[in-house]
């Protein structure tokens, strides 16, 4: 019984945007890097602010403040960098977060119907009630490369 | 006994481009893209207007052999804030002049890293790729990305109308000349 319920745990990265926090997948979370220069260029793709540098890769970064607690980031404290699923191929994108974040194991419930697109579970943790986040519904991306794997599930691409 | 040769890892190919400069905005290009590079004083003789009201960023047209080859404005295009443009480039294997403020410097790229997928609006079509030079990210212009084929059908329709518009003009004007030398005859 014990055994059953444990290996229902999943590994959770929470991270902190304003007053809320969230949680993504632990095995999409590639790092946690402090703030670096933003290279901006010209595009349009509005929920894309400019790429940074990281490990020499160009990593686009995804504010996602402005959908998940309705007002964009004044100051930002690291970029959790995690893995998004574009169909077959998986690329980094730097999400800008405003705390530390934390580790957890914990057990996702699954989303109703009436969630958002972008809430793949909950979890409860310590509290509070704490939305999943499905960075393919979140982050944009060409809308031909829709996911076709749930974005929890393992990835094996790397970006 | 040979003496153990070192072996060579294979130099990093690397592609020759031009950094320049659009309203303080830095971009790449291929070098080999660039047919020609001009000052815009010289354009001014041998361009002719061209007016298509959803595409301002193209207001002049230069004769190349056969083909007009439509003038860029770079900052229009980018949506970037206007600013006095010093050179053309004449793009090579494209009908396109891009107006830009200055050329940074000739260099060279070993990397050229795809667009990330999370830009997905017009961009995909402007850009070649990313490349990191000296710690810094500079996007690298695709030379057909600057007027898409409609755009070019567009200008080219514009252009037709205006050379119809100007042959009508002339043999009106050729016509009321045969009507006054006739009544002056």
């Amino acid at each position: 019984m014990t055994l059953i319920a444990e290996t229902e745990l999943q590994s959770f990265v929470l991270l902190r945007l304003g007053d809320r926090r969230f949680a993504v997948a632990a095995n999409q979370i590639a790092e946690l890097v402090p703030p670096s220069r933003v290279f901006r260029f010209p595009h349009h793709t509005s929920e894309v602010e400019g790429v940074i540098l990281r490990r020499g890769r160009i990593v686009p970064v995804c504010d996602v403040a402005e959908k998940l607690i309705g007002k964009g980031l004044n100051s930002r404290r690291f970029y959790l960098i995690a893995q998004r699923c574009y169909g077959p191929q998986t690329e980094w994108v730097a999400l800008p977060v405003t705390g530390d974040c934390e580790l957890i194991n914990a057990e996702m419930s699954l989303p109703s119907d009436t969630d958002a697109p972008h809430v793949s579970g909950w979890l409860s943790h310590a509290g509070d009630v704490i939305e999943v986040l499905n960075l393919a519904a979140l982050t944009p991306g060409p809308s031909e490369l829709a996911p076709v794997t749930s974005p929890l599930q393992p990835l094996e691409a790397r970006p | 006994m040979h003496p153990n040769s070192p072996i060579k890892a294979p130099a990093p190919r690397s592609e020759q481009i031009i950094l320049f400069r659009v309203s303080g905005q830095l971009f790449a290009v291929s070098s080999a893209s660039v047919q020609e590079v001009r000052g815009v004083d010289s354009l001014s003789g041998a361009a002719k207007e061209i007016s298509q009201p959803s595409l301002r960023k193209v207001k002049h047209v230069v004769r190349r052999g056969e083909n007009s080859v439509y003038v860029v404005n770079a900052a229009m295009h980018f949506g970037l804030p206007p600013a006095p443009p010093a050179l053309v480039f004449v793009l090579r294997r494209t009908r396109t002049a891009l107006l830009i403020d200055g050329i940074e410097k000739m260099t060279s790229m070993t990397r050229l890293q795809a667009l990330p997928l999370a830009f997905c609006h017009e961009e995909r079509g402007w850009y070649r790729g990313l490349t990191a030079l000296d710690q810094t990210v500079v996007p690298v212009v695709k030379p057909d990305g600057f007027l898409t084929p409609e755009e070019i059908f567009l200008l080219d329709a514009s252009l037709s109308q205006e050379a119809e518009a100007e042959a009508t003009r002339i043999a009106e004007e050729n016509a009321q000349n045969g009507i006054d030398t006739s009544v002056t005859q």
